[in-house]
């Protein structure tokens, strides 16, 4: 019977190397195949936001210190997670995400919908020593946020290496990446009116860790963890829960 | 060529390779592994059939079920929603009186508050509204906005000095860094602001300069902090100003803390959780905030 067949199989050199692509690419098909329509099957959300140069600094923090591999952000479609974190992810709100930050694992909660859930004050005291206001919390301190400038002569390249994967960023947006880094965690500054012309009016432009002197690392984490699921709002609209449910969308997420 | 034989042994045949006379045995694999190895096949191409499987350009093959997770979860969430009207639709209109009078209601917002203010108000607030530097402490029975449940209500809705539209504001001025008031007002301030408050000071030992200093940092109150503060510094829950005659400070009762505070200002940010939380969650969480001093007045 088949091992019969795959006896025969064995003996054949070109045959085995045949069967060998065939049976691998059913696996790289499955994967890589709905990327080639994936403009068709991910949901439209004419309101997304591009990340702002301190937001994509502290995502890049964010992935530095290895925040994704105890936080999710991805709120699955299940009843639970939903009752607790908000409304499930779509695939649309990691459009700008290179790499997605998903996660595979949570030994923190989720993080898909932080953004604004506390204030900016109890993120910096909860990233210099979580247990100052979790006591039973076992996450790491980062306590160097506060301390380290932050490094922004690279945001310029970091935007035109997200444009050119995809993300709108404009010639204007690369070019003042920096100062509109420094500009969002300075509401005193005079290019404030500049980011908000680029960026739009919701971008939050606050002293971010409280220091207004400096605009340090933990500005950059704290902006980027505040924007967490506001990027767009098609998650919060009961619309998009009944008509959005075309089944197209799902397949794209699970690739 | 090789000739497969019987090992009389195993009783199964080799594979008809030999080294030097040793022959290598050819057992079959398992029976039972290839049945469980048939059954997973069997039930993968069933569930294939059953439910949305394999991508096919920009659609799937759906499943004869019909299943989708997304309904799936619309589904329950309307299903565990008509479940909780019976207790949720009294809860959001009946006011906080007649919700305390009814035994049956206050159950569930005795069972569930605990568990709502653990999952949002626990990270600032501390487990038992302990509060702590910067987060104010909940079970006291000095409030911010008022102790009616309704300013508290209010509170949770629209959150302090946050991105709501309605929020309340909540703002102490930069007195010293905006150059309003010098540091020897500012010190005499700190000075006359300890004295009013019940806190016991250590280090101010009594003498004519400190009482003189005192005295300015009286009139200085009067023209720049009594306008929030009240003149007796008993707060005004109208723009959220803190007592400032009893022993509790959010930003600190030392010397240090409040130099810092009359210098920089202070506003701090409580979200508003309108968005997140339901009307019936909040008024349960408005309940359970008042019983947190164990006063006893769970009203």
């Amino acid at each position: 019977m088949i091992f019969t067949l795959h006896n025969k199989i064995e003996r054949n050199s070109i045959v085995l190397a045949l069967g060998i692509i065939a049976v691998s690419a059913i696996g790289g098909l499955v994967e890589i195949a709905p990327l080639f329509t994936i403009d068709d099957t991910v949901e439209h959300a004419p309101d997304m936001r591009v990340y702002t140069p301190l937001e994509l600094a502290g995502r890049n923090i964010y992935i530095r210190e290895g925040c994704y591999a105890c936080h999710s952000q991805m709120i699955r479609t299940l009843k639970d997670e939903v009752d607790r974190y908000g409304p499930y992810s779509r695939a649309v709100e990691s459009q700008y995400d290179h790499p997605m930050l998903w996660g595979s694992k949570r030994t923190g909660p989720d993080l898909a919908r932080i953004g604004e859930k506390y204030s900016d004050l109890w993120h910096t005291r909860h990233l210099v020593n979580p247990r100052d206001v979790v006591p039973q919390s076992i996450m790491p301190a980062y306590s160097w946020l506060l301390e380290n400038e932050l490094n922004t002569t690279d945001l310029r390249g970091n935007l035109k290496a997200m444009s050119r994967v995809g993300v709108p960023y404009e010639d204007s947006m690369i070019n003042l990446a920096n100062r509109d880094a420094v500009a969002q965690a300075t509401p005193s500054s005079d290019d404030v009116a500049g980011l908000i012309a680029r960026y739009g009016p919701a971008t939050s432009v606050r002293v971010f860790d409280g220091d207004s002197q400096r605009v340090t690392e933990m500005d950059a984490v704290v902006a980027y963890l505040q924007i967490l699921g506001r990027l767009t709002e098609i998650a919060h609209s009961e619309q998009s829960v009944q008509t959005d449910t075309n089944d197209n969308t799902i397949k794209a997420e699970g690739s | 060529m090789s000739v497969s034989e019987r090992d009389k042994y195993s009783g199964h045949m080799t594979t008809g390779h030999e080294w030097n006379g040793i022959k290598e045995l050819n057992t079959p694999v398992p029976k039972i592994l290839i049945a469980c190895l048939s059954a997973a096949f069997l039930f993968a191409i069933g569930y294939w059939v059953l439910m949305p499987a394999w991508p096919l350009g920009d659609t799937f093959t759906k499943g004869t079920l019909g299943f989708d997770q997304r309904k799936h979860l619309a589904q329950q969430m309307i299903e565990s929603d008509n479940n909780q009207t019976r207790w949720t639709d009294p809860i959001e209109q009946l006011d906080f009186d007649a919700i305390r009078d009814n035994p049956q209601l206050m159950a569930i917002v005795r069972e569930s508050g605990p568990a709502l203010f653990e999952d949002n108000c626990a990270m600032c607030h501390g487990n038992n509204g302990d509060g702590g530097k910067y987060f104010p402490k909940l079970n006291d029975t000095s409030w911010l906005w008022g102790a009616d449940p309704n300013a508290i209500l209010e509170t949770l809705a629209v959150g302090i000095n946050s991105a709501h539209p309605d929020t309340r504001i909540a703002l102490m001025p930069a007195f010293g860094s905006s150059g309003v008031l010098s540091a020897e007002t500012i010190d005499s301030l700190v000075l006359y602001i300890q004295s009013i408050s019940t806190t016991e000071t250590s280090s101010t030992t009594e003498t004519t300069t400190t009482a003189e200093n005192i005295n300015a940092g009286q009139a200085a109150y009067s023209m720049y902090c009594a306008g929030c503060h009240a003149q007796d510094g008993s707060g005004n829950i109208e723009v959220g100003a803190p007592n400032l005659t009893d022993d509790y400070w959010i930003y600190g009762g030392d010397s240090v803390a409040l130099t810092a505070t009359l210098t920089d200002g202070r506003s701090g940010h409580m979200p508003a959780w309108e968005s997140r939380l339901s009307l019936s969650e909040r008024k349960i969480l408005t309940f359970y905030v008042l019983s947190l001093n164990g006063v006893g007045d769970n009203p």
